[in-house]
């Protein structure tokens, strides 16, 4: 990339002006700039590593949760931010590019852009999470949704007593889908692992489990919940990150102060949107795309 | 201002009377407190690790105390068993911050945070390291975790144990989240010291310092580095899914809410297990450095010792499971993480045999860097061989949580890694404040110790062996002997600090000037001026063998080594400023 680039006196002299006492070279300082990034974003993958590695075992020992809720979240919103984002990493590529050809209105314009992109994203996800708190479609015993992902009313549970749902003939694609892919008719297979007692000793009875209180809802949905919020949020505090950053740049590009000799920060900020788009393009299918 | 005789500096007219170093560089606190010379970020990480180092100790003298009489010696109850309950709860909340305070504070920042950073770019040559700023951001984050783990002390401390484990720590009514929250920030501070030093290895080496041709020392903190940048953020992220759990009820490792706890255990041993490695690593790696120079021979097995590290770092990643053996996994996965555990002891058995095969007919010289070093081996060996015995699934399922896992974790950290790193203190300690302490009483001080560690950790293993559970408040009086033996020991080892504590502060104000080589050590910290200037070196020093003492002799005028022309090929030049 920059070795494409002819970098005359001038812009010698303002590399040489970015130089720490420590370093002998610009490319040495610029070389190490670039490991150190590239190892802070290993250790960023490793943070989400965490929760895909959570979700991976919830959904190894409760497949019927994930395959029952993940019919609430809307694929075309999901959709709609996957491209966005895309697009922000095509304009955020951009403007390296042009801070290391010295264009620094359109550096300006790609930046701001960019930053466009990352509100737009904020903006739909947040629509999200709030249609998701007025169903309350949220983690742990704040999960008490009224309808199900089929838009009917999901029976209330009474007291202790198991309160029986005779399966009805459903007619939304939704459910017809999934009665295709279940092989035990309109009630989804659900896992042999004891639910959990809802006491807090946290040991588990030796009792089987007893049948599912509503046929439609399997036990413990609000894991799914609970996983969803942690993944999408951890992501957005990584794009709200990458907004305040980019809009630095964005300041600093206002002011003149990339070109040929100097860009570093735009690279190293360019490289971590790069991993914020990357970590969507693998939540979005498989927290929106379950079935 | 005057010109100083035999250190001219050919056209530099005026030198300065008092050689500038880097202690006197700046006299402002603010210049101490603001600095980016990796060397005074290194003193001040020594400062406040052995500030947490003596918390931690001293509540280690509090347990030791309680454990005196069966029931109890401080905290027990007035008869019934409520008041017992309530009494046994501080005793908790003592052992669980000895644990935090000592693994989190001490043992995995102290040898990269204060003799790493002081020493690592004196060691490749370099001025700094790579991102000096970030460097500071890491102290930083380092002592505003250290803040909060005694703020939630204040709040209400935590009894969880230093694990963490679901779903207690979920439960228990002390300030979890924010002691979570400063480790978690600790931890993050770790992360960057270990980008920090690995970008300085890859980009800073000088000219002709192939990886070959580096320190052991840099080797093993490189290795250290990776496992603190690849494992720290998983623990970071099972802490915040801990916090969490306690803020907003998210359910993961909870099961009243159909969440996994082992699943936590799993995420926090995938980073606590790594960390023992991370706390063990430097300290191997100061041993290489010693056991060479006193015995003035160069290290054995050079790739050996170097790789081994590697291995360490790699293998040390597939063996969290055997924390798990009687928790609920599964008989294949435990007969696999057994044999890995075999395995992980394979490479730091290389290493023993290296360091063994390196003194085989050397000149050993017994001043107190090398008994420390030799008292590692001796330790570790004891630490690292228990540690097989537990990783046998049979014998594991009977030791398990018992005080055979205490022992062994104490021979591997107090003997192992604080040992090495009292080691690399007394090695570089002329070199960072440029005195020397007074070495006999320091031989002694070591006997004394390597005396008292035994005598703390040894009954341990044999009480564990005989079914003593960790932890406990009180015990059957058959365990009592071990119990008072083990006590006996920890004062013993109380002594030693305390008189360590004292030599060392004794030499800042009194001690002799310090060499430029005291030890006659080959690499290049010893080509600067003790302390070092501001900037390390003078000269850009030329690189050569860091383990050839061929041209190294003891000149009794300036009572430190000098080098002397070699008759043959000379790598490096003669630089001595006398």
């Amino acid at each position: 990339m920059s070795e494409a680039i002819a970098i005359n006196a001038t812009e010698e002299q303002v590399a040489r002006a970015h130089l720490a006492h420590h370093f002998d070279t610009p490319q040495q300082q610029f070389d190490a700039g670039t490991l150190g990034m590239w190892m802070f974003l290993a250790t960023e993958m490793l943070l989400f590593s965490g929760l895909f590695c959570a979700y991976a075992v919830f959904r190894a020992t409760h497949p019927e949760v994930f395959r029952y809720a993940g019919q609430y979240l809307d694929p075309v919103s999901g959709l709609i931010n996957a491209l966005i984002l895309l697009t922000s990493g095509l304009t955020m590529a951009l403007a390296v590019r042009f801070a290391q050809t010295g264009k620094r209105f359109a550096l300006s314009l790609c930046l701001a852009l960019t930053m466009l992109g990352g509100v737009a994203f904020l903006a739909i996800h947040a629509k999200e999470y709030f249609d998701n708190g007025q169903a309350k479609l949220l983690w742990g015993t704040h999960y008490a949704p009224t309808v199900g992902p089929n838009g009917k009313p999901i029976a209330p549970v009474v007291g202790l007593v198991p309160l029986v749902v005779k399966p009805k003939p459903v007619a939304s694609a939704g459910w017809q889908q999934l009665n295709a892919l279940g092989k035990t008719g309109f009630v989804v297979s659900h896992s042999d692992i004891m639910p959990a007692p809802t006491g807090p000793s946290g040991v588990a009875t030796s009792q089987k489990p007893a049948a599912p209180e509503n046929p439609f809802q399997p036990a413990n949905v609000q894991i799914f919940f609970g996983i969803y919020f942690l993944m999408t949020g951890l992501h957005s505090l990584h794009v709200i990150i990458g907004i305040i950053v980019i809009g630095w740049l964005l300041i600093r590009s206002f002011r003149g102060e990339f070109g040929p000799g100097y860009n570093a920060p735009v690279v190293y900020v360019g490289m971590y949107w790069g991993v914020v788009d990357m970590v969507w393009m693998f939540l979005f299918p498989l927290l929106y795309l379950i079935h | 201002m005057t010109a100083l005789a035999g250190n001219n500096y050919g056209d530099t007219p005026v030198v300065p009377a008092k050689p500038d170093n880097y202690l006197t560089h700046g006299k402002t606190i603010r210049s101490w407190l603001l600095t980016l010379d990796h060397k005074r970020i290194g003193i001040m990480y020594l400062v406040v690790g052995l500030l947490a180092f003596f918390i931690g100790g001293m509540l280690a003298e509090v347990i030791r105390t309680q454990l005196l009489v069966p029931q109890g010696l401080i905290f027990h109850g007035t008869g019934s068993v409520a008041s017992s309950y309530a009494a046994y709860r501080y005793y908790n909340q003592v052992f669980t911050l000895h644990g935090i305070i000592m693994v989190f504070l001490v043992l995995i920042p102290i040898i990269p945070g204060a003799l790493g950073n002081f020493a690592l770019p004196l060691l490749l040559g370099a001025k700094d390291v790579a991102f000096p700023k970030l460097n500071l951001i890491s102290f930083y984050l380092y002592v505003v975790g250290a803040l909060l783990a005694i703020l939630s002390t204040v709040l209400g401390a935590v009894d969880t144990g230093w694990t963490f484990y679901t779903p207690f720590s979920i439960q228990t009514e002390s300030y979890v989240v924010v002691m979570v929250l400063g480790i978690f920030l600790v931890g993050f501070s770790s992360i960057f010291t270990g980008i920090n030093f690995m970008v300085t290895i890859h980009k800073l080496r000088p000219p002709g310092m192939s990886w070959f041709r580096m320190p052991l020392f840099l080797w093993s903190i490189y290795a250290t580095s990776l496992i603190q940048v690849a494992a720290t953020p998983v623990v970071g992220i099972t802490f915040v899914l801990l916090m969490m759990e306690r803020v907003m009820g998210i359910g993961i490792f909870n099961p009243a809410l159909g969440g996994n706890p082992v699943l936590f255990q799993e995420f926090f041993w995938f980073y606590s297990h790594p960390a023992v490695y991370i706390m063990i690593l430097p300290a191997m790696g100061i041993v290489s450095e010693i056991i060479p120079v006193f015995s003035r021979k160069h290290i054995f097995g050079y790739e050996f010792i170097a790789l081994s590290s590697l291995a360490i770092a790699l293998i040390g990643f597939l063996v969290w499971g055997h924390h798990i053996f009687v928790n609920g996994q599964s008989a294949e996965l435990d007969a696999v993480f057994s044999f890995l555990t075999f395995v992980v002891a394979v490479p730091s058995a290389i290493k023993v045999w290296n360091w063994l095969a390196t003194m085989y007919k050397g000149a050993i010289v017994l001043k107190t860097p090398m008994l420390y070093a030799l008292s590692f081996i001796v330790l570790f060996t004891i630490g690292g061989l228990t540690g097989v015995v537990l990783g046998a699934l049979s014998e594991d399922v009977v030791l398990h949580d018992t005080y055979f896992v205490v022992g062994h974790f104490h021979y591997v950290m107090m003997g192992g890694t604080l040992i090495g790193f009292i080691a690399g203190l007394h090695y570089w300690w002329p070199k960072m404040f440029g005195r020397m302490y007074n070495e006999r009483i320091a031989q002694i001080t070591c006997v004394v110790m390597f005396i008292g560690i035994n005598l703390t950790f040894f009954p341990q293993l044999m009480v564990g062996a005989d079914g003593m559970p960790r932890r406990y408040a009180s015990y059957l009086p058959m365990y009592q002997p071990y119990m008072i033996a083990s006590t006996i020991g920890a004062y013993i080892q109380l002594v030693a600090f305390l008189t360590m504590a004292g030599y060392l502060m004794h030499s800042l104000f009194y001690g002799k000037k310090a060499p430029v080589n005291p030890w006659g050590g080959g690499s290049l910290e010893w080509e600067t001026s003790s302390p070092p200037p501001h900037d390390n070196f003078e000269t850009t020093p030329s690189v050569g063998d860091p383990y050839d003492y061929s041209d190294l002799v003891f000149d009794a005028a300036v009572n430190g080594y000098v080098h002397i022309e070699k008759p043959e090929e000379s790598l490096v030049p003669v630089t001595a400023p006398h």
